[in-house]
């Protein structure tokens, strides 16, 4: 187009149309931009016959304008049409291309876990202090005292012997990696004054070679409350509920008369474990008692004052019995695959 | 304790059809718990054979076997051949026939051997499990039994008797009786109880009370160890003309091996018959082997014993001695001497039974390593009042079964100082176990244990029984009438504790690193804290040495040092998990450690006693002896810590990942951890990060010295690191103080800087942000460019930065402002020029 046409009716409709035309050639959106651009853009014989308005004599501009005016906005609605319909086709185009096989996604992360006994001593942990219960903690190397002394172990005790307990050189420094966690249980009472209800899990040693059943690091929970006119029949009372919450409502504890030095009367506890893979059973869980009345004078607390009780438990047992575990190996070498059977969950 | 069924029913009433489980459950109700079932393991048809006649049948093998016919029944003889040859024709022996299983088990069959059907077995004493004795066949008329032919074996010789065995626990000496089973049998079941101590006490009285033939004693203990004398009961008892080569009778072998006890002579046999059955260990000297009078007494400097396994014993002062004029004769309670041994020419037996102290012979027995079923007895307490019944026991025994004569009984030394009657006021017991006790149920098991009383306006005033020194408080007495009326009588009361203040602090932020730490990406790992002396210095210090604790008696050798860092050991675990194919690991543990200070000695001296509370001062003695442990928490990285996967290349483990790890532990615990480069022995001098918080160092991430990664067998790269939990715990804040958050709208700028190659970023970030001041919402290092267009020695950093103000928004120039006057700082401080 050398030269601009004349404005009129027919030229109008012959722009509209090649503009049409053009826009029904248009498959993808950048074809359908240049066509709106050639026939829509400032360069258009649409633009010129635009520009041509302003110099038509006055009683013609009406008109005119009205010409190119309906004939621009039919087009503009129609481009418009056009793009929105080729934009959805473009759109459901690309997300067919990206789509991705879930099950091939890279992971830039690793599950952690952490360890079962852990967890377990945390869970214990909880029980205890929904209860309104204090976690007490003492020094693994601790001094012979608080070990045995306080615990009213004799000095002559067969457990104070070097074939049970580890003692750090010199012997006679009176230094031990404690046997058990009830060291705990003085440094609790020396430190509180009663009433007193804590519990201690921890780390324990004892010289003992690492086999299935054994391991010379080991861990326990302690359990002791120091009251006015608490009885056995307490003590039954905390085990069973901390048994319950456990192994499940029907668990239940069974008391057996048994010998600490630290206890007085002692009893052996099992627990009556419902949900076992095997079937119901009766599990040793641990040791228990009345604090025994040298215990409480270790501490500076009158036993015609106060009573307690106190009771203990091995984790990895605990852990043994109830995920029926068989290799104590399993839970001290560390081998991830071990800790990450649990995850963050035991 | 092993405890023959048989041997049990003597002194308690056992219904018939009792089981070994019955006795056990009875039992472990009054506090013995359940170890096991012992048995000869043996089945029928075992029977009384005799050996009709035989044929000696030379082998090629230069052996000779015995062609036997023997008779087993009426009209039933057997052809067996036998390899022994201790028997002439017309003897009565042991057959077991076809379908028998002897002990191993061996399944006894007609097999055809040296071209005969041999349609049984003709057995030994050993083969039968009754003892060692294997020179031949079990010749019957050896024992003095003379049975019927068909006659079953296996109840003739009591091999149909079983054991139950019990834990005794330490309190119970006197349970290591059949004596103390018994009594505590009867307190479960209420069957009745029959003492042998009384029956033995009987026999006693009944030969006389005399004292013409006797060999006096003189107790002279110089030196009691903790105060008490080393024997407070001294019986002797002679037993002349006694035959000593006679053989033990079967029953008796049979119950000593049931009860774990070896048969070895008649006489000795004897004296262990007893011991198990009272409780009482017996000692018997050779009276024609002792020289003068005895004398008890403690060891001199440098005196010898040879003890009667043939060892020489060097004697310490504080070894209770026998001795006679020769010197000494026997280590009090544990072994006694060689040369008064009983042997096959003793005619005259001297019967020693005493009570000796339970700390001085448990003292010996270690010293000496000689633990004996004596000393295990004399350790838990002996008895007292049992010495002369178990001595006439033994003098009964030696006349039925060896042939000698009770002499009249000997001096009887008795210091033993009964124990003072203890008070039980009322309602103690009650207030205790927390159970309405009747009166008639606390007076009952009292009397059943065997307790005195004597009822006094305060309570009950209870005597225990001699065989009860464990019956020191009420509190024990408490025990007994719980323990005997049952522990199912314990009602189950659920205490109310005060309201509790919930996890302290530290406890929660423990948890929460640790739950931030798996989390992450990191496995936890509970190691040993038991390691080597090189571990400790390397990894303990950065530089030099580092003080550690050493046990006395490691179980290993090669590691008995305690931990001073947590690295050692998860390098350890790691090793293990590399050994089993995991070569991409993340670990981490939080755990204590302990770390003493160097120059300072540790312990305390001697001890205070266990039953008061010790005054501060030596309280504080003991804590202050006590080493410091704090927890730490590290890791471990190695192999990759993203695995090649699909658009996704491997990411190798290095000191960033270490460092991810840190900066989890930080946000954990809200504390900010400044990163800076550091330097320690165990780690690569080029990537090793020091650790501050509030500028005190709290640890140290790294990569460990490729030389020391390969001498322990790890791949080149290991990333690890570790802080002191506790001391972060400690200088983290105990609340977080927010500020207010700005909504208006952000400016971000770039910022290049062209800086000296060694200008740590982290230092030229700070000096950014401290010149651009509180507009600086956020500044991060985006990337560091070493190459042309840079003058030597240079790199170049870009920090994106995002300012905001809080009243207004930033205008561009107001930001640019700002960006410059950061720059301005890090000009100031490293020569810091703007890269256009």
């Amino acid at each position: 187009m050398s030269e601009p046409q004349p404005l009129n009716e027919s030229n109008v409709g012959a722009a509209a149309d090649a503009a049409l035309a053009a826009l029904a050639q248009a498959n993808d959106s950048t074809s359908l931009k240049l066509a709106r651009a050639e026939h829509l853009g400032e360069q258009s014989a649409l633009a010129g016959f635009n520009a041509a308005i302003k110099g038509l004599p006055g009683n013609q501009k009406a008109a005119a304008g009205k010409l190119v005016g309906q004939a621009k906005a039919r087009l503009t609605q129609a481009f418009g049409a056009r793009e929105a319909e080729l934009s959805v086709a473009e759109e459901t185009e690309r997300l067919a291309a990206e789509a991705v096989d879930v099950t091939a996604l890279p992971t830039r992360w690793n599950p952690g876990a952490r360890h079962p006994l852990s967890l377990l001593m945390e869970q214990i942990g909880d029980i205890f202090v929904g209860m309104g219960w204090e976690i007490a903690e003492g020094p693994e190397l601790e001094n012979e005292w608080f070990n045995f002394d306080s615990m009213n172990f004799d000095e002559d005790h067969p457990a104070r012997a070097m074939q049970d307990t580890f003692f750090v050189d010199p012997v006679d420094s009176h230094l031990v990696l404690r046997t058990h966690t009830s060291p705990v249980q003085t440094r609790s009472m020396l430190e509180r004054t009663p009433p007193i209800y804590v519990v201690a899990p921890g780390k324990t040693f004892r010289t003992d070679e690492l086999d299935a059943t054994h391991t010379p690091v080991f861990h326990q929970v302690e359990g002791l409350a120091v009251d006015k006119g608490l009885t056995m029949a307490h003590l039954r009372g905390t085990l069973e509920h901390f048994a319950r919450l456990m192994f499940g409502e029907e668990a239940k504890i069974r008391l057996r008369p048994n010998y600490f030095p630290f206890t007085e009367p002692s009893a052996e506890m099992d627990v009556w474990q419902p949900n076992a893979k095997g079937g119901a059973r009766w599990v040793e869980w641990g040791g228990c008692g009345m604090i025994n009345r040298n215990v409480l004078r270790a501490s500076g607390i009158d036993p015609d004052v106060y009573q307690g009780f106190a009771f203990g438990m091995g984790i990895e047992r605990t852990l043994q019995f109830r995920n029926e575990l068989n290799d104590m190996r399993d839970m001290v070498e560390g081998d991830v695959r071990f800790s990450q059977q649990f995850g963050m969950v035991v | 304790m092993r405890v023959p069924i048989s041997w049990l029913g003597e002194f308690v009433e056992l219904a018939s059809g009792t089981t070994p489980d019955d006795i056990h459950a009875a039992l472990v109700k009054v506090g013995l718990e359940e170890e096991g079932v012992h048995s000869f393991e043996l089945t029928g048809p075992i029977v009384v054979g005799q050996v009709l006649e035989f044929v000696s049948e030379p082998q090629s093998n230069g052996k000779t076997i015995e062609w036997c016919q023997v008779q087993v029944g009426p009209d039933d003889v057997r052809g067996i051949v036998c390899g022994a040859h201790n028997f002439i024709a017309g003897d009565k022996v042991v057959v077991s026939l076809p379908g028998a299983v002897l002990p191993g088990p061996f399944p006894i069959a007609a097999r055809k051997t040296y071209g005969h059907v041999s349609d049984g077995m003709i057995a030994s004493a050993r083969e039968l499990g009754l003892g060692e004795e294997h020179e031949g066949i079990l010749v019957l008329s050896t024992l003095g039994l003379d049975p019927e032919v068909g006659t079953d074996a296996i109840a003739l010789l009591g091999l149909d008797d079983r054991a139950v065995e019990v834990n005794v626990t330490p309190d119970r000496g006197y349970a290591l009786s059949i004596r103390g089973i018994a009594r505590e049998y009867s307190h479960s079941t209420g069957a009745a109880f029959r003492d042998p101590a009384r029956l033995a006490a009987h026999v006693a009285a009944s030969s006389g009370t005399g004292v013409g033939d006797h060999v006096p004693v003189i107790i002279d203990d110089q030196a009691p160890v903790r105060g008490r004398v080393g024997a407070t009961v001294f019986v002797t008892r002679i037993v002349r003309g006694v035959d000593p080569t006679r053989p033990t009778p079967a029953w008796m072998v049979a119950r000593l091996i049931l009860a774990g006890i070896r048969s070895i002579s008649l006489v000795v046999d004897i004296t262990n018959y007893v011991m198990i059955e009272l409780g009482q260990p017996i000692h018997g000297y050779d009276l024609d082997k002792l020289t003068g009078g005895i004398t008890v007494r403690r060891a001199q400097q440098g005196e010898i014993l040879v003890t009667l396994d043939n060892q020489t014993r060097k004697l310490h002062p504080e070894d209770l001695l026998i001795t006679d004029q020769s010197g000494p004769i026997g280590l009090a309670g544990v072994m006694g001497g060689a040369a008064t041994e009983i042997d096959a020419g003793t005619s005259d037996v001297l019967i020693e039974a005493a009570n000796f102290d339970p700390v001085s012979i448990a003292r010996t027995a270690r010293r000496h390593k000689l633990p004996s079923e004596a000393s295990r007895r004399f350790e838990r307490g002996v008895d007292p009042a049992v010495a002369p019944s178990a001595a006439a026991r033994v003098a009964q025994l030696l006349e039925q079964l060896a042939g000698g004569t009770i002499q009249p009984q000997g001096d009887i030394h008795e210091a033993h100082a009964a124990a003072a009657p203890i008070l039980l006021p009322a309602g103690y017991v009650d207030a205790l176990i927390g159970v309405d006790y009747t009166d008639d149920e606390i007076l009952t098991s009292l009397v059943e244990i065997g307790a005195a009383i004597e009822h006094t306006q305060d309570g009950l005033l209870v005597s225990p029984p001699s065989w009860r020194p464990d019956l020191t408080d009420e509190a024990t007495l408490a025990e007994e009438i719980a323990r005997i009326v049952g522990y199912d009588r314990i009602p189950a009361v659920l205490p109310t504790a005060p309201p509790g203040r919930g996890l302290t602090r530290a406890q929660r932020l423990r948890r929460s690193a640790a739950q931030q730490l798996a989390a992450g990406g990191s496995t936890e790992v509970l190691a040993y804290p038991f390691v080597s002396r090189k571990s400790n210095d390397i990894f303990g210090s950065p530089v030099g040495s580092t003080p550690a604790m050493k046990l006395a008696n490691p179980l290993d050798g090669e590691v008995p040092w305690l931990r001073t860092s947590l690295t050692p050991g998860l390098i350890e675990v790691a090793r293990r998990n590399l050994s089993r194919g995991l070569t991409d690991l993340a670990l981490f543990e939080i755990g204590a450690v302990v770390r003493p200070e160097s120059g300072r000695s540790y312990g305390s001296g001697p001890l205070p006693a266990g039953n008061a509370r010790p005054s501060p001062a030596v309280l504080a003695e003991l804590n202050d002896g006590i080493p410091a442990q704090p927890r730490h928490a590290g890791g471990v990285y190695l192999g990759q810590v993203v695995a090649k996967q699909p658009g996704q290349p491997a990411v190798p483990a290095s000191l960033a990942d270490a460092l991810t790890a840190v900066r989890q532990l930080a946000s954990a615990l809200a504390v900010t951890i400044d990163i800076e480069q550091g330097r320690h022995q165990a780690l690569h001098p080029g990537r090793t990060a020091q650790l501050r918080v509030a500028g005190q160092i709290v640890g140290y991430a790294g990569e460990l010295l490729p030389t020391l990664a390969a001498e322990l067998d790890l791949p080149r790269v290991v990333a690890v690191w570790e802080v002191d939990l506790d001391a972060l715990i400690q200088l983290a804040p105990t609340e977080v103080t927010p500020s207010a958050i700005a909504t208006l709208p952000a400016a971000t700028q770039d910022l290049s800087l062209v800086v000296p190659l060694d200008a740590p970023a982290g230092d030229v970030l700070a000096a950014v942000r401290s010149g651009a001041g509180p507009l600086l919402e956020d500044a991060r290092l985006v990337d560091d460019y070493r190459g042309p267009g840079l003058p030597d020695a240079a790199k170049s950093l870009t920090l994106a930065l995002r300012f905001r103000a809080a009243d207004r928004t930033l205008t561009a120039q107001e930001a640019t402002q700002a960006k410059l006057a950061g720059a301005a700082v890090a000009a100031e401080r490293f020569g810091a020029t703007i890269r256009e």
